[in-house]
């Protein structure tokens, strides 16, 4: 923690976090606008979307809840472990929470391949010619939650790449807004999860 | 999880050089906390869905979810720490996001 030194890169505390909370509020909308979307078809279609509903598996559904809440915490404690100085505590809590990352996307990997089996693939015929409503729901069901997964992916590799900069010490318990931002990238991730889940999985 | 705060539990200030932060880190054990709130409310929503309430089912299950929402967004994402600016561009975030579900409600809730 000795090094202060090289002052002339030019970093902005303040203007960092803010850029990356700019960057939220796309994530924010682009969800949002699904979620505006499951509302109104909710509103048109409400006996297929309870049916639906209750093909999904609540145990699943509610581990990975679990899962993404406690990966959360362990990030939000990563921080405290750097500005604290406690590079290894730091690093092991964040290999956890990619570790969470993966266990999500293994289960989510469970629950679409049970899916598929029911024939329910996104774009295939017999998802065409189911009635209108489940077809819908289902669509739905197939796009959000897989676009909340690719954000999952992309959360857990940029905590991968902070690991490293923490590891070259690039990002230190002085020089921390990398490791917050990538952060609140996560704390997103799980944002949107905790609306998911209880709109897909328990109203129903 | 307590064997490596080495450092004092006072959120004290003793980084006065650090970016002008306000705030020392947040303590393991209060986000820790904050961690099991957001369990204790993940058991009461999936409970709650298991009872038959009718419409109240979604209130609940919202409000709960917005509550969690909040806890996350106030401690984990550190907003409640933050200075005006970036509280006032969340507020307008949201509210924004509100008058698009708000006004859209508006036509949907009529048109079925």
């Amino acid at each position: 923690m000795a090094e202060v030194a090289a002052p002339l890169v030019h970093k902005d505390y303040h203007a960092s976090k803010m850029g990356m909370w700019l960057f939220l509020f796309t994530e924010i909308l682009l969800f949002g606008g699904l979620f505006l979307l499951y509302a109104s078809y909710r509103a048109k279609f409400p006996q297929a979307f309870h049916e639906g509903g209750k093909t999904l598996d609540v145990f699943i559904g509610g581990l990975n809840t679990v899962v993404l809440i406690t990966s959360s915490l362990t990030v939000a404690l990563s921080i405290t472990a750097l500005r604290r100085g406690a590079l290894v505590f730091c690093q092991c809590l964040l290999a956890f929470t990619v570790a969470c990352a993966g266990t999500f996307m293994v289960n989510k990997f469970i629950e679409w391949s049970a899916k598929f089996h029911h024939g329910l693939i996104p774009g295939s015929e017999h998802m065409a010619q189911l009635p209108q409503g489940q077809s819908v729901f289902y669509g739905l069901y197939f796009a959000m939650t897989g676009l909340h997964g690719i954000h999952v992916i992309i959360g857990a590799s940029v905590i991968l790449w902070v690991m490293l900069l923490i590891k070259q010490g690039k990002v230190t318990g002085e020089d921390y807004v990398v490791l917050e931002n990538a952060g609140l990238y996560w704390h997103i991730v799980d944002l949107v999860w905790i609306y998911l889940f209880p709109l897909f999985y328990l109203i129903s | 999880m307590t064997d490596t705060r080495e450092t004092t539990q006072a959120t004290g200030q003793d980084h006065g050089h650090d970016h002008g932060q306000d705030h020392g880190p947040l303590s393991y054990r209060f986000l820790t906390l904050i961690w099991a709130g957001l369990m204790v409310l993940t058991a009461i929503t999936v409970a709650v869905s298991k009872v038959d309430l009718g419409f109240m089912n979604v209130a609940v299950a919202l409000g709960v979810a917005s509550i969690k929402a909040s806890l996350v967004i106030f401690f984990f994402m550190h907003l409640k720490y933050e200075n005006w600016i970036i509280k006032g561009m969340v507020l307008t975030a949201f509210v924004i996001l509100a008058i698009a579900i708000g006004l859209t409600f508006v036509d949907v809730g009529y048109r079925y």
